[in-house]
C-alpha cells in the first residue's frame, strides 16, 4: 500500500463519503445526542473506538470467515467491543455514560459500522482497514461536535458546557457563556433542531463541494488554453 | 377573405398570483380591523415589524438564490404570510419573536423548498409552530380584550412592551396580559371544574363573553364574512372551509351532547381562537392544500379532526398550526387518490397509476 491510498482512505472518511453528511448512516444517534458539544463528542468518540477495533479485527479474520455467515459474525464482534466501550465508559466516564445513556449500546445498531466491516474491512490488510475505521470515525465525531456546537450555542447560548463529564474536575469552569441572559431557542435543543441542523450542515458542504469543482473545472480549462497556446 | 383574430378579449385573467394575494390581504381587512379594536397598538406594530421583516427575508433569499426580485417581492405573498403570522401572534410578543417566527417562515418555510409554489408546508404555520416550541412562555402574552379591570395600554407604552421588554411602571404582567379563553378552559377543565362553573366564574367569567369569548367572537365573526366573500369570488374553494368547520362542528357537538359538563359547547369551538382565519384564510392556502374536489373536503376535515383532538386533549390551548401542518403533509396522497375521472374514461381504468407513469 502506498501513501497515496491512505490519503485517499483518509479523505474519503472525513469528506467524500463522510458517515454521517454523505452516507447519512447513524443518523439516530447523530440526531439524538447532539445538544451540546460534550455529548457530540463523547458519542463520536465512542463510535470511532468501535470503529477502528472493529475494523480491525474483522480484517483480521477476514480469511477464516466463510462468507454465508460473515454478517452474523461482524455483529458479534462488534456486539462485544460495543459492550466493553460501554463497561468501560460506565466505569471511568459515570457521569457521561448516564446522560448518553442507551445510545452508548445503541451504537452496535450504527449502520455505519458494520458497513465498514462489510465494505472495507472485510476486503482489506489489517492497517489500511484500521485507518479506514479511525477516518470515518473522525469524519463522524466532527459532524457530531460541529452539529453540537450549533444546537448549543443557538439552543442554550454557551459552548463546552458540562466538559466536567468527559475530561474530569479542571473542565468544570470551560463553559464558554457566548451571550449573556440568552433566553434560549427551545427548538435547537430539541429533535427538529437536529434535523434543521444537519440539514444545514449537508446544504454547507454541498456549497463547498460545488465551488470547488467549479475552481477544480476552470482549472482545467486554463491548463487546457495553456497546452493550446 | 380572412376572418380577424384576436386573443379572447372576453375573458381577463383574474387569477394570478398578484390578484389572489390582493383579494385574500382586502378580505382580511374587517376582520383584523376588529382584532385591533379589542387587542390595541400590539397588533398594529407586530403587523408593520412582520412585513418589514418578511419583505427584507424575502428579498434576501431571492437574491441568494439569483430570482428577480422585484416581481416576486411585490406579488403579496410575503406579505401575506407575515399579517397571518403577526394575527396569530401573541399582541405582546417581544419584537425579536416576531422576527424569528418570519425570518424562519420564509426561509424554512418557503425559500428552502423552492419558493411560492415549491413549499409543502404553509410558511406563516411553519412560522408559528417554530415560535410556539421554542418560546412557550412568550407566546403567551396575550392582551386582554377591552374587559374592564385590565389596563389597556396605549401606543407608546406597548411599543415600550414590545421592543424593551418592560413593563410600564406601577403595573405588572398579569394586569396587562391575561390567558385566552380557550387556554383558560383548558386550565380550568384540567382542575376538574365544570364548564358551566368556569362560565359562572367570578375572574374567568367575563372573558366568555356570549359566545366564543369577548372580541373573539367578532373577530372571528368578520373574519367568516370576509371568507364567505372570498369563497364567492371563488378566490378560494368553498370546500376546505365547509370540511373544515363542519367537521369540528359534529365532533364538538357529538362530544358536547354527550358530556356538557367537561366538553366545551361547538358555538365556542366555532367563534373562539383563530379558527376562522384558519378555515378561510390560512387552510385555503392554494400552494399547501389539496387540489382535488374531493381531496378538498377531506383537506378541511382532516384539518377540523386535528383541531378538535389537539384542543381537547392536546397540550397546547389551540392546535391550528400543528393541525394545518399535519394535513400539509397528506396534500400529496390526497391528491394522489382523489384524482377525478377523466372525461370519456370509466372510473375502473382511471386513475392509470403505473410505476412507469410516476417516475416520468
Amino acid at each position: 500500500m502506498s501513501n497515496a491510498d491512505y490519503n485517499e482512505i483518509s479523505k474519503n472518511g472525513l469528506w467524500t463519503n463522510n458517515v454521517a453528511l454523505v452516507q447519512l448512516l447513524g443518523l439516530c444517534p447523530l440526531l439524538a445526542v447532539t445538544g451540546t458539544v460534550i455529548n457530540g463528542l463523547g458519542l463520536g468518540v465512542a463510535t470511532l473506538l468501535t470503529l477502528v477495533l472493529s475494523n480491525s479485527s474483522v480484517s483480521l479474520i477476514r480469511h477464516w470467515v466463510r462468507p454465508e455467515v460473515r454478517v452474523p459474525v461482524f455483529v458479534l464482534i462488534i456486539a462485544s467491543i460495543v459492550t466493553t466501550i460501554e463497561l468501560s465508559m460506565n466505569a471511568w466516564f459515570h457521569d457521561l455514560y448516564n446522560v448518553l445513556g442507551i445510545f452508548i449500546p445503541l451504537i452496535v445498531t450504527n449502520c455505519s459500522i458494520l458497513a465498514r466491516a462489510e465494505a472495507f474491512a472485510s476486503k482489506n490488510k489489517v492497517l489500511p482497514s484500521m485507518i479506514d475505521g479511525f477516518m470515518m470515525g473522525l469524519g463522524f465525531t466532527a459532524v457530531l461536535v460541529l452539529l453540537g456546537g450549533m444546537r448549543e450555542l443557538v439552543g442554550r447560548g454557551t459552548l463546552l458546557a458540562d466538559a466536567h463529564l468527559m475530561f474530569g474536575e479542571v473542565a468544570r469552569n470551560w463553559t464558554l457563556v457566548i451571550f449573556d441572559d440568552y433566553t434560549g431557542l427551545l427548538l435547537a435543543i430539541l429533535p427538529p433542531g437536529a434535523f434543521i441542523g444537519l440539514g444545514l450542515i449537508i446544504a454547507g458542504k454541498n456549497i463547498i463541494d460545488k465551488r470547488l469543482s467549479k475552481r477544480q473545472a476552470q482549472a482545467v480549462q486554463n491548463t487546457g488554453q495553456e497546452a493550446i497556446a | 377573405m380572412q376572418f380577424k383574430t384576436t386573443s379572447s378579449p372576453h375573458y381577463t385573467p383574474e387569477n394570478s398570483v398578484n390578484t389572489i394575494m390582493r383579494r385574500v390581504l382586502l378580505a382580511m381587512i374587517p376582520g383584523t380591523l376588529a382584532t385591533i379594536f379589542f387587542f390595541g397598538w400590539g397588533v398594529i406594530i407586530n403587523m408593520l415589524l412582520a412585513c418589514v421583516v418578511a419583505l427584507g427575508t424575502e428579498a434576501l433569499m431571492l437574491g441568494m438564490r439569483n430570482r428577480a426580485i422585484k416581481p416576486y417581492l411585490l406579488d403579496g405573498s410575503a406579505i401575506l404570510t407575515a399579517c397571518l403570522l403577526a394575527l396569530a401572534l401573541p399582541q405582546l410578543a417581544p419584537w425579536w419573536l416576531t422576527c424569528i417566527a418570519t425570518v424562519s417562515a420564509i426561509i424554512f418555510g418557503k425559500h428552502l423548498y423552492g419558493g411560492l409554489g415549491f413549499n409543502p408546508f404553509n410558511p406563516a404555520m411553519v412560522g408559528y409552530v417554530i415560535a410556539i416550541i421554542s418560546f412557550p412562555k412568550e407566546m403567551t402574552q396575550w392582551v386582554p380584550p377591552l374587559l374592564e379591570g385590565y389596563t389597556h395600554l396605549n401606543f407608546l407604552q406597548t411599543f415600550q412592551v414590545i421592543f424593551g421588554g418592560q413593563v410600564p411602571a406601577g403595573l405588572s404582567w398579569d394586569a396587562i396580559t391575561m390567558a385566552t379563553p380557550l387556554d383558560t378552559l383548558k386550565t380550568q377543565l384540567g382542575l376538574e371544574l365544570s364548564i358551566n362553573d368556569i362560565h359562572q366564574h367570578e375572574v374567568y367569567g367575563p372573558m366568555f363573553g356570549a359566545v366564543g369569548g369577548i372580541g373573539w367572537e367578532w373577530i372571528n365573526g368578520l373574519f367568516l364574512a370576509g371568507g364567505l366573500w372570498l369563497a364567492m369570488k371563488r378566490v378560494i374553494d368553498w370546500r376546505i372551509p365547509a370540511g373544515l368547520l363542519g367537521t369540528l362542528f359534529f365532533l364538538s357537538n357529538s362530544f358536547a351532547l354527550y358530556d356538557y359538563s367537561s366538553f366545551t359547547p361547538p358555538t365556542f369551538h366555532m367563534f373562539s381562537g383563530g379558527i376562522m382565519l384558519a378555515a378561510f384564510f390560512i387552510a385555503t392556502d392554494p400552494v399547501t392544500a389539496a387540489t382535488t374536489p374531493r381531496g378538498r373536503w377531506i383537506f378541511g376535515a382532516g384539518i377540523g379532526f386535528f383541531i378538535f383532538v389537539i384542543r381537547t386533549w392536546g397540550g397546547y390551548p389551540d392546535g391550528i398550526a400543528f393541525a394545518v401542518l399535519l394535513m400539509n403533509m397528506t396534500t400529496p396522497l390526497l391528491d394522489y387518490y382523489t384524482m377525478p375521472r377523466a372525461f370519456g374514461h370509466h372510473w375502473r381504468e382511471f386513475p392509470q397509476h403505473t410505476k412507469k407513469h410516476d417516475d416520468e
